[in-house]
């Protein structure tokens, strides 16, 4: 809502400076985006009145004019033909500026000397609608009253301040320069000065020609209409012009800028009928028939339906309720009888109409947060008492006011007691009437009476803000918080993220937040396949474009777009982590995804690396750490095979019996899809799985009292022998002396047969209770080899 | 024999002086101490003394003995001093030389303040809780006392999934989702995701993250509202920071405000910053709608309650001057690496 400085003080007399102004009524509710000085780009620029006119001496097309601007006289070469002795006229003066930036010094042209420029309209950023009468490729000729010297912006209304304001959801009334006064008047502690508008008529009844039913009540509470006839259709006055100007509205002519300027005053959208063009002067009120078409007076042609409310005649719609009207009904040129609408709409019905059509107006934002029943009347009447003071018309007699309700007053209890104990305050009742009553409020016995524009306050608590916001949010005491003292703490689940966040840093992954959803076609280029369950995605039914459609069910091609980017940033290493969900749908009993119920959104760790030093093992080995700070024990790396990642790369990660997730090095295949060329690792583990794996509190062990014995041992087994394997077989032979046991060598090549591999291992046996000796070790160490044998055909390596 | 042993006593001190090496003064000691010694080959001759005379030179030959050991060490001394003060001469490194890289991950900006805000809250005394993303309308909307048709759900804010299911467009169903099972005193604090079907550019993101706050429980006011994000503020920003309330709406609260801080960049002259204003704002707030404690079964004539909600994208770019919020997203290795977090 922009509001204009000048009519504000209609209403109520401010005398601060524009910018308190903005900063007290941003502070009391009504939010001030913006200030616009609206000449403020034009800068010394004053009226002009032209002395003489002379032939330029080398110029054909150029005339020299002497011109007096007040306390003194300057020359001026211009190009202009519609100049001459006697005529004012705007004068940019040497070092002025115009809208646009444009700067005007003096100068020579074709060797005379020239002291500034003569304005045409559009170099003053002003148009024929501002204007009628302006001549549009000529110098703008004043009306000869304009003294010599005056700033040119108070002679065409442009010493306005335009307040660009915010207006909350709530607060549809404050969508008008009533509204706003009234708000300011109460900021500011000054009198609202109400208008009422009167409306003296003319005795031929209107209700001889103009009949209105209202068949969808329902839609339409009331509606209000008044007939003018012998309409001179002409350019509105120039305050009204400048009013709608200063306001953003560009100026019409009388009959429509008589319903903007209502609009901008009142807050009720108007709307103006040809009578001519009203079929038998019937006006029905009805939903559209299903497939019904309307063009609008922005030229293009809607099909309605039955949920749309229209304004019809006998047979054809002529307007959609509240949005916009139908090109068969404008007002022209030739227009000679005219129907005013004042009406109130239901503002869910107005919403869907006007978001269905995709059409939105002024009218239609103001009807769809819901407007005051009560205001179509005196707007309708102000509307008629403005035909009246202009002479463009014959206002005929009687309102036709249809309404399906009555009106009375709501009242709720006043309880200042209550507003005090909510705002922490210790404000006196009298001073809360105080602040209450310019607001419109009225005090009753322990009751408060709502005025009708504030369908918003329904509550003590309603009423406690209107105090609070005039009061001052900012002279409310701040009291650190009272009450019972609680225990405050993180959630178990962010304990465990954070501490795998900062394990995984200090092992050099770096941490990324990507989007939630992703484009459903990365489950092919992952080539998961037909039927698998990550397959089965939740997809949003609006989304911003197909890229951004399915929830995801796996961070790993958020990781690889991740990583993708990342490698055409040229950063040609790097390791990151993401702690992020993925949202499982349920499954419906035919095993689809049932985007009825809520998904289980599983919190998972993913880990990415690429480029040098890095590798399966780097990743594999910066897990086994992670593992060790979460305690996580018994681990085991099992071979898998399965997409996306390399088939003989890639390991399935669990704790028991619970699987943590899957290492590998992903797939080329799929890794070209994202124009990835050079290997990636990742590792995709549940959060959950890892907090359930975590081992209970930990008990200290005793140092060990006796020494322990090494012995390594080198075997030989198949090449394709996971060693994990042989690691478990040598643990399951042990008596309680194995106390570790270390690979340090896995050879493959000239010294071992072909398709054998060399696995050393390094075992540290130790006794508990006495020291080892040589025999005990040996016997171990011979158990451990009749069973690699026996289970593996592992042999000691000669 | 006294002369001989005034001799060696000489002809050591000689010796002593003139080695210039640990080995030297090992050799020096066999030349005096060893088997066939110098001083034990007097040593030797004592048995052909007088009684008298035994004592005497046996305490004598004692004495040069310890006068030569002592000289012996404390030339060892000075020589090991030496040999070591060469040595770590020649072991002179260039310092200036960087150090060798240990990997170093990197804490992502969002989750720096995230963290830092969680645990002011944390301290006083607000529990972390969190609630789903993919929401059912009613916990994002209705009983949030934003009815249908309201102007606050358009479908072009809102993703939906279906009807009544949709992506979360503030974290403040997490209010109504613990109201449901706690009661009061509540006191809670609640990070996560949000989705608004925005167009992204430099300052829009169809997902972002907030963090919600809720507390209920008797007498809480507006000034307690007021006093709690004050405290935020300066603990967030520095003690110097400055916060101001304005009147908003919001369906959910009531009265509702929003919070600015004092620009830091112009001390709230307006600058181009904060857009002229001289204000910056960082949250939405107000005391819980009394419709809203009635839909969650608690009584608002006995509790009432403030709720906040912090948008953590916006309070990021504001602690580190980031003005594209896209950057949170495309996680560039050499955006990532500008931050670091410790915990």
């Amino acid at each position: 809502m922009v509001l204009s400085y000048k009519w504000l003080s209609e209403f109520v007399n401010i005398d601060v400076s524009p910018e308190e102004f903005a900063d007290s009524m941003t502070m009391s509710g009504s939010k001030v985006e913006a200030v616009h000085e609206l000449g403020g780009e034009i800068q010394n620029v004053v009226v002009g009145k032209i002395e003489s006119v002379a032939k330029h001496p080398n110029a054909d097309k150029l005339s020299v004019c002497m011109i007096d601007v007040g306390n003194n006289t300057v020359q001026v070469v211009t190009g202009a033909t519609n100049v001459k002795a006697g005529d004012s006229v705007p004068v940019a003066l040497d070092g002025s500026t115009l809208p646009g930036g444009v700067k005007i010094n003096a100068g020579k042209l074709r060797g005379i000397d020239s002291f500034g420029m003569l304005c045409s309209i559009n170099e003053l950023g002003l148009t024929k609608n501002n204007l009628p009468d302006a001549d549009e490729d000529g110098i703008l000729i004043l009306d000869g009253e304009a003294k010599p010297g005056t700033d040119i912006r108070t002679i065409l209304g442009l010493d306005d301040i335009a307040f660009e304001f915010e207006i909350t959801s709530n607060r549809p009334d404050c969508m008008s320069v009533i509204g706003l006064a009234r708000e300011a008047a109460a900021t500011f502690g000054k009198e609202f000065k109400a208008h009422t508008p009167e409306v003296r008529e003319s005795d031929e009844p209107a209700e001889n020609h103009l009949s209105v039913s209202v068949e969808d009540p329902d839609l339409c509470p009331r509606y209000t209409a008044r007939m003018v006839c012998d309409v001179k259709i002409e350019p509105s006055p120039k305050w009204m012009r400048e009013r709608l100007h200063a306001s953003g509205i560009r100026p019409i002519n009388n009959i429509v800028d008589i319903t903007n300027y209502v609009m901008l005053e009142y807050g009720q959208p108007m709307h103006a009928f040809d009578y001519r063009l009203l079929g038998a002067g019937r006006i029905v009120v009805r939903r559209a028939k299903d497939g019904e078409k309307i063009t609008t007076i922005d030229e293009r042609e809607h099909t309605l339906n039955k949920d749309m409310l229209v304004i019809a005649d006998e047979s054809l719609p002529v307007a959609v309720a509240g949005v916009m009207g139908g090109s068969n009904s404008e007002i022209g040129e030739d227009t000679n009888t005219v129907v005013f609408e004042s009406a109130c709409f239901k503002a869910a019905s107005v919403r869907n109409t006007s978001r269905a059509l995709g059409l939105r107006t002024d009218s239609s934002a103001r009807f769809e947060k819901g407007l005051d029943a009560e205001n179509a009347l005196p707007a309708l009447e102000r509307a008629c008492e403005l035909v009246e003071s202009l002479g463009a018309g014959r206002v005929l007699k009687g309102v036709i006011d249809v309404k399906s309700y009555t009106y009375s007053e709501r009242v709720i209890p006043f309880d200042p007691k209550r507003i005090n104990a909510l705002l922490g305050t210790d404000i006196d009742s009298e001073k809360m009437k105080e602040i209450l009553k310019p607001l419109g409020f009225s005090f009753g016995d322990g009751i408060i009476g709502i005025p009708s524009f504030r369908a918003d306050i329904e509550c003590t608590a309603d009423i406690a803000e209107e105090v609070a916001r005039l009061y001052g949010y900012n002279n409310i005491e701040s009291t650190p918080l009272r009450g019972e003292n609680t225990q405050g703490g993180y959630d178990k689940n962010r304990l465990f993220e954070k501490s795998i966040g900062a394990t995984s840093r200090a092992l050099g992954f770096s941490e990324c937040f990507t989007y939630s959803f992703i484009n459903p076609a990365f489950y092919d280029r992952l080539m998961l396949p037909e039927g698998s369950n990550l397959r089965k995605y939740i997809s949003i039914r609006n989304p911003l474009g197909d890229e951004t459609s399915a929830m995801r069910t796996t961070l790993i091609p958020s990781m690889l777009e991740v990583i993708s980017k990342n490698i055409s940033s040229r950063n040609m290493t790097a390791r990151f982590y993401e702690l992020g969900r993925v949202y499982l749908p349920k499954l419906s009993p035919d095993g689809e995804a049932d985007l009825n119920r809520l998904p289980d959104e599983n919190a998972m760790y993913i880990l990415g690396s690429y480029g040098k030093g890095n590798d399966f093992y780097t990743l594999k080995g910066a897990l086994e750490t992670l593992f060790k700070t979460l305690l996580i024990a018994d681990v085991e790396f099992e071979p898998a095979s399965h997409l996306p990642y390399h088939p003989g790369r890639c390991a399935k990660i669990s704790s028991g019996d619970l699987t943590l997730g899957v290492i590998g090095e992903i797939h080329p295949k799929v890794l070209s899809c994202f124009d990835i060329d050079i290997p990636v690792y990742l590792a995709d583990l549940s959060v959950e799985a890892l907090m359930n794996a975590v081992q209970p509190e930990l008990e200290y062990k005793p140092l060990p009292k006796f020494p322990a014995i090494t012995r390594d041992i080198a075997l030989v087994c198949d090449i394709n022998l996971p060693v994990s394997r042989l690691e478990k077989c040598i643990r399951s032979c042990s008596t309680g002396i194995l106390e570790d046991i270390v690979l340090f060598d896995v050879y493959t090549g000239g010294q071992v047969e072909k398709d054998k591999k060399s696995v050393a291992f390094s075992l540290t046996l130790r006794s508990p209770d006495h020291t080892l000796r040589d025999d005990e070790a040996d016997a171990f160490i011979n158990k451990a080899l009749l069973a690699l044998k026996d289970s593996y055909g592992a042999l000691l390596r000669e | 024999m006294k002369e001989q042993l005034a001799q060696i006593r000489a002809a050591a001190e000689q010796a002593i002086v003139k080695a210039d090496s640990v080995p030297e003064l090992d050799t020096l000691r066999v030349r005096f101490f060893g088997k066939k010694g110098e001083l034990t080959s007097v040593l030797k001759q004592m048995g052909g003394l007088s009684a008298e005379m035994r004592p005497v030179i046996g305490q004598l030959a004692n004495e040069t003995r310890e006068y030569i050991e002592s000289q012996i060490e404390i030339a060892r001394a000075r020589l090991e001093e030496i040999a070591l003060t060469s040595r770590l001469a020649a072991e002179k490194i260039d310092v200036t030389i960087p150090g060798t890289p240990q990997p170093l991950g990197h804490k992502h900006p969002m989750s720096i303040v995230l963290d830092e805000a969680l645990s002011i809250f944390v301290g006083m005394g607000y529990k972390v809780v969190e609630g789903p993303e993919v929401e059912y309308d009613y916990y994002n909307f209705e009983a949030l006392n934003i009815p249908r048709d309201h102007p606050a759900r358009d479908t072009q804010d809102t993703f939906y999934i279906t009807d009544n299911v949709l992506l979360r467009t503030q974290t403040s169903s997490v209010q109504i989702r613990h109201m449901e099972k706690n009661k009061p005193p509540i006191k809670i604090v609640s990070p996560g995701r949000v989705f608004r079907s925005d167009e992204i550019d430099a300052t829009h993101s169809p997902l972002f993250h907030q963090i919600e706050g809720l507390v209920v429980d008797k007498g809480v006011t507006m000034g307690d509202l007021k006093g709690t994000l004050e405290v935020f503020a300066k603990r967030l920003y520095g003690e110097q920071a400055r916060a101001r309330f304005r009147p908003h709406h919001f369906q959910f609260t009531e009265p509702s405000a929003e919070m600015d801080i004092m620009c830091f960049n112009c001390q709230g002259k307006g600058c181009r910053l904060c857009k002229n204003e001289g204000w910056i704002e960082v949250l939405g707030a107000g005391l819980v709608h009394p419709k809203v404690l009635e839909i969650c079964g608690i009584d608002p004539d006995v509790y009432s309650g403030f709720a906040f909600g912090i948008g953590l994208e916006r309070i990021t770019m504001r602690r580190y001057g980031i003005k594209d919020i896209r950057l949170f997203y495309e996680n560039d290795l050499r955006f990532l690496k500008q931050f670091q977090g410790v915990m």
